[in-house]
């Protein structure tokens, strides 16, 4: 069984989360093109690799960031967006 | 007649024929470069030759041919989508599979079998009244049937599911067919190979090179090469290749897992596809059950195979036929699927002048291998995207025009 650590509730089976995307900041929507809108509403960096994704906590309802490497299925780490935020 | 068969096979004078031939190494210059060897690449290079006469093409496979999607899928072949312009095109595909095993002079087991996408809820109900009504509007044979229907052709069904999500209805298709893919990929690549072009396996390309918004060439572990004109027909490999020279898409690439039974004596002719229950099955010509599911659940470039899926996908296939509960799981795989966020492809002419796009092949690219071959190799001979395809075209998105195609696999409605 595949195990994700929950920020919040530490180890638990990948079942009881849900992946909500690739993380991606959002720019301003009255202040950009329509283009640039676009490119952040479709447009994914699609190639392999070490991605921050949002992933959800069903039971618990903790949405949080996870370090993912898209090629060998590791999960590197997991964290709260407030605490990455703190981080940048 | 064992020892004449040895005979014949260790004579010089009648050696093995093989499907194509393998060239040493790559020339300076190609007219037209198509990366991937799979159904898809293969078909353009195929009637590149045939319909435009363009033979100095190189096909670059970094495998073996056919061993990505082309060999991964699950075989079924059908046209009943959602969408006028999806329909459109994939019928298309269905009339030039019909005569492809004349066509090649290969055998690739075509068989019409009929296809139900069976409705437990009211709103599968509607939504299958809806593409039936598309499907009749564009002249796609395609019904929507009751319980009775359904029992009369598949009589192993539960139709109550153990009482836990009744069918109610089915959508029936009945051009829907299943071939041997892998057939498909040798046919298209022997008759382009026939006609000139050239097949490089174990050719991994490294890098394209793009001058003033021109392709110019492209890098492999070969060697370089001259070209201005690229396709890209990589499916779940794309946005590599997408990389290489600079374009950002939708695709996100998700892993998508099948697997077969042991052989049995042949008891379902139909095609069961039940949204619902995130399932596809339908039994091959060798007695196996090929059955599919829903993607992964997370994006992932990996073609690693799962437990969850194996258990998932036999829970739901007991339901609909609890028979099954003594049959062994024989082999179990997986494939990348380049998944677009409107499930319609991404084809056509890209903002890199001489870089064309066959991709977003998601979870239907089987079934579009021959219109796809012959729409991108219109696209690529005349540097104007084809009639069927523009809706298809990578700007739509720029452009807030997606074609929303609920009537793809493993799609829930």
């Amino acid at each position: 069984m595949k195990i994700l650590e929950c920020p919040i509730n530490g180890p638990r089976p990948i079942q009881e989360f849900i992946f909500g995307g690739e993380y991606r900041p959002m720019p301003e929507p009255n202040k950009v093109s329509d283009e640039v809108w676009a490119d952040y509403v479709f447009n994914r960096a699609g190639e392999p690799g070490i991605k921050r994704e949002w992933w959800y906590h069903l039971s618990s309802g903790t949405w949080f960031i996870a370090e993912h490497d898209t090629v060998k299925d590791i999960f590197i780490k997991t964290y709260l967006h407030q605490h990455m935020m703190k981080d940048e | 007649m064992p020892y004449r068969l040895l005979r014949f096979a260790l004579s010089k004078k009648y050696p093995e024929p093989r499907m194509f031939t393998e060239p040493d190494k790559l020339k300076k210059h190609y007219d037209v470069v198509i990366i991937g060897g799979g159904g898809h690449g293969l078909a353009a290079a195929y009637y590149l030759a045939r319909d435009y006469g363009i033979t100095n093409v190189a096909v670059l496979e970094k495998n073996y041919i056919g061993s990505g999607g082309t060999g991964r899928n699950t075989a079924i072949v059908r046209s009943n989508y959602l969408t006028a312009e999806g329909v459109k095109f994939y019928d298309k595909s269905i009339k030039l599979f019909q005569d492809l095993s004349a066509e090649f002079n290969l055998n690739l087991f075509y068989s019409e079998r009929g296809h139900f996408t069976m409705a437990h809820t009211d709103s599968a109900l509607r939504t299958m009244r809806w593409r039936a009504e598309v499907n009749k509007h564009m002249g796609v044979e395609s019904i929507l049937v009751d319980r009775t229907f359904i029992k009369e052709k598949i009589p192993e069904i539960d139709l109550d599911c153990g009482h836990n999500m009744p069918i109610m209805g089915a959508l029936y298709h009945p051009p829907g067919a299943i071939a041997r893919h892998d057939a498909v990929a040798w046919g298209y690549g022997r008759g382009a190979n026939m006609r000139g072009a050239e097949i490089h396996q174990n050719t991994t390309v490294t890098g394209i090179d793009v001058k003033n918004d021109k392709v110019v060439g492209v890098k492999t572990n070969k060697g370089p090469i001259e070209t201005n004109k690229v396709l890209s027909a990589v499916a779940g490999y794309t946005p590599h290749i997408t990389q290489m020279v600079g374009l950002r898409t939708p695709i996100v690439v998700h892993p998508l897992q099948a697997c077969v039974t042991e052989p049995m004596k042949p008891w379902l002719n139909a095609i069961v596809v039940s949204a619902s229950f995130h399932l596809y099955v339908s039994q091959s010509s060798r007695g196996e059950l090929v059955m599919g599911a829903s993607l992964d659940p997370y994006e992932l470039h990996s073609t690693r195979s799962t437990l969850d899926f194996a258990e998932g996908l036999s829970g739901h296939m007991l339901e609909l036929f609890p028979f099954l509960s003594e049959i062994k799981v024989l082999r179990q795989w997986a494939g990348l699927s380049d998944m677009t966020p409107d499930f319609s492809p991404i084809m056509g002419k890209t903002c890199v002048a001489g870089f064309y796009i066959d991709a977003g092949w998601g979870t239907w690219g089987f079934k579009a291998t021959p219109a796809s071959g012959k729409t991108m190799a219109s696209t690529v001979a005349n540097d104007r995207d084809d009639e069927t395809i523009k809706p298809f075209n990578l700007s739509r998105f720029g452009q807030y025009e997606l074609v929303g195609e609920k009537g793809a696999a493993s799609v829930g409605h």
